[in-house]
């Protein structure tokens, strides 16, 4: 089947392979802000949708919290509706996130990850989505281009058999404006993957006149109770559906990406965890440091939310000790999300490997080989006590 | 009432059912209730028209007793009433037996 398909090379950037992905998705409707870093995604698409290439119905919103409300009310008409944001967007758009989760609504977002104000930056970190992590989102990170088009395919069905919105999130610059070779799927291998939108996708459409229906209306105590439960039962079942489009997906073209990726785990000491495109680098400072002997391995977590804890502590279980890398600070003294998370994924484990976080790229920084084969050092370094710790949680490349 | 299970509940607390808000009895939660005079009420109708409830019945051009079930007891209708024909009394003067019986 993988070899039938004919795919085409190219030379595309994060924000314009989104673009593809979206044309080739053909949602029914588009409605979105221009923010840096993803307002190229933005503008390619209204391009495509001014040059009759796509038959959305594009709406250039005033704001990110319009955008949000107009897929919500599209989705609850029964359409299928896609945007795109970043940074100071995605915090606009808040309590309209928790309402698409609430509703149930299969809305499908890329976010191109970027530092929040203030002081204005505009690169990379990953406090905008890590804030929205509770939000009853499906969260998937990407680690480069290639994968960025896929999750956007994928996020498709995910979102629409789940009943969930799902967030394709990429990092802001290095990916977003990073040009990559990309394989793209035909046009029509995508569609049928995705398949036809159907109005009764969410069960309770607004144009269905002849079944009248009232959304989003009072839950008193009395009800909102079982209301949160239903959204909780759903959200649990959620990973058993990435996993089954994920499978459909490498049917179709061979590409497998799983939940996580362990890189090297199998007979590591040591390990690092990390999310979206600094696996990469993660993965150059493990092949060197395996050079010199130093047996470590990286864990890429691409599923974010819901969060695969079985997996990550079957993964993590056997290693001394691990290095989670968190691109945003929770700001709470008690380390960042990322952290937190794999402290609750580990803790049922007889035995737990040793975890220090560290803080890093915020704002664009780079993360270089440099950096993580540092935190990989430090992390065998307190395991084996030679150094100390003053907390759980330390920030990487700050200037003393 | 018997309280929906989170299973029987439909998806994203849908409410499929046009018109159920009827089976919603928000009376209950008045404290203040309008006693009408009908030795003063002329039937000019200002409080039909300013009840933001909809919750006086009118029978041709004439109000009919405040329903009850939904009244909140927001007293505008005592308020705009020319001829002091509507007083708001405590909701404990009256016994029980009207909350009792919507209750059911």
């Amino acid at each position: 089947m993988t070899q039938a398909l004919s795919l085409r090379i190219a030379a595309m950037t994060g924000n314009r392979v989104v673009a593809e992905a979206m044309r080739q998705v053909n949602p029914d409707l588009v409605a979105a802000y221009p923010i840096t870093p993803q307002t190229e995604a933005v503008e390619y698409f209204a391009q495509m949708v001014a040059d009759g290439r796509v038959l959305t119905e594009f709406i250039p919103v005033e704001s990110e919290h319009s955008s949000m409300s107009a897929c919500i009310g599209a989705a609850v008409s029964g359409a299928r509706a896609m945007t795109t944001t970043s940074s100071q967007g995605l915090a606009l758009m808040w309590e309209m996130l928790y309402i698409a989760s609430s509703l149930r609504l299969p809305i499908v977002m890329y976010v191109g990850n970027r530092a929040l104000n203030s002081p204005l930056n505009i690169h990379c970190d990953h406090t905008d989505s890590m804030g929205a992590r509770d939000a009853g989102w499906i969260q998937i990170y990407s680690e480069d281009c290639q994968e960025l088009y896929h999750n956007i395919i994928m996020a498709v069905p995910i979102a629409e058999r789940a009943l969930l919105p799902v967030m394709i999130c990429a990092d802001g610059f290095t990916l977003t404006h990073t040009m990559e070779r990309v394989e793209l799927l035909p046009d029509e291998v995508v569609r049928q993957f995705v398949g036809e939108g159907d109005l009764h996708t969410f069960p309770y459409p607004l144009l269905d006149l002849d079944h009248p229906v009232m959304l989003g209306p009072n839950a008193l105590p009395d009800y909102l109770t079982e209301h949160r439960y239903s959204l909780h039962v759903a959200v649990e079942a959620a990973p058993e559906i990435v996993r089954q489009v994920e499978e459909e997906f490498a049917a179709l073209t061979g590409r497998t990406y799983g939940s996580l990726e362990a890189y090297r785990l199998e007979d590591a000491d040591y390990g690092a965890v990390v999310l979206g495109s600094s696996v990469t680098n993660l993965k150059a400072a493990v092949d060197s440091l395996r050079e010199e002997g130093f047996k470590v391995g990286v864990l890429k977590l691409r599923l974010f939310r819901p969060f695969p804890a079985q997996e990550v502590a079957q993964a993590l279980a056997p290693l001394k000790g691990v290095a989670v890398f968190d691109r945003a600070d929770s700001m709470d003294g008690a380390g960042g999300p990322l952290y937190k998370d794999i402290c609750t994924a580990l803790f049922d484990l007889p035995r737990r490997p040793f975890l220090h976080d560290f803080i890093y790229s915020l704002g664009g920084r780079d993360l270089f080989v440099e950096d993580a084969t540092r935190a990989l050092e430090r992390i065998r370094a307190l395991v084996e006590k030679r150094e100390g710790r003053q907390a759980v949680s330390e920030y990487l490349q700050v200037r003393e | 009432m018997k309280l929906m299970t989170w299973r029987e509940m439909p998806i994203a607390t849908a409410v499929p059912w046009p018109g159920c808000s009827r089976q919603l009895i928000t009376g209950t939660w008045r404290s203040q209730r309008p006693v009408l005079d009908p030795e003063k009420c002329t039937h000019c109708l200002l409080c039909w028209l300013f009840c933001p409830d909809l919750c006086i019945p009118l029978s041709g051009e004439e109000r009919l007793e405040t329903d009850l079930n939904y009244c909140k007891g927001c007293g505008i209708c005592a308020a705009e009433c020319p001829y002091d024909a509507i007083t708001m009394r405590p909701e404990a003067e009256f016994t029980a037996s009207h909350l009792e019986e919507v209750l059911q």
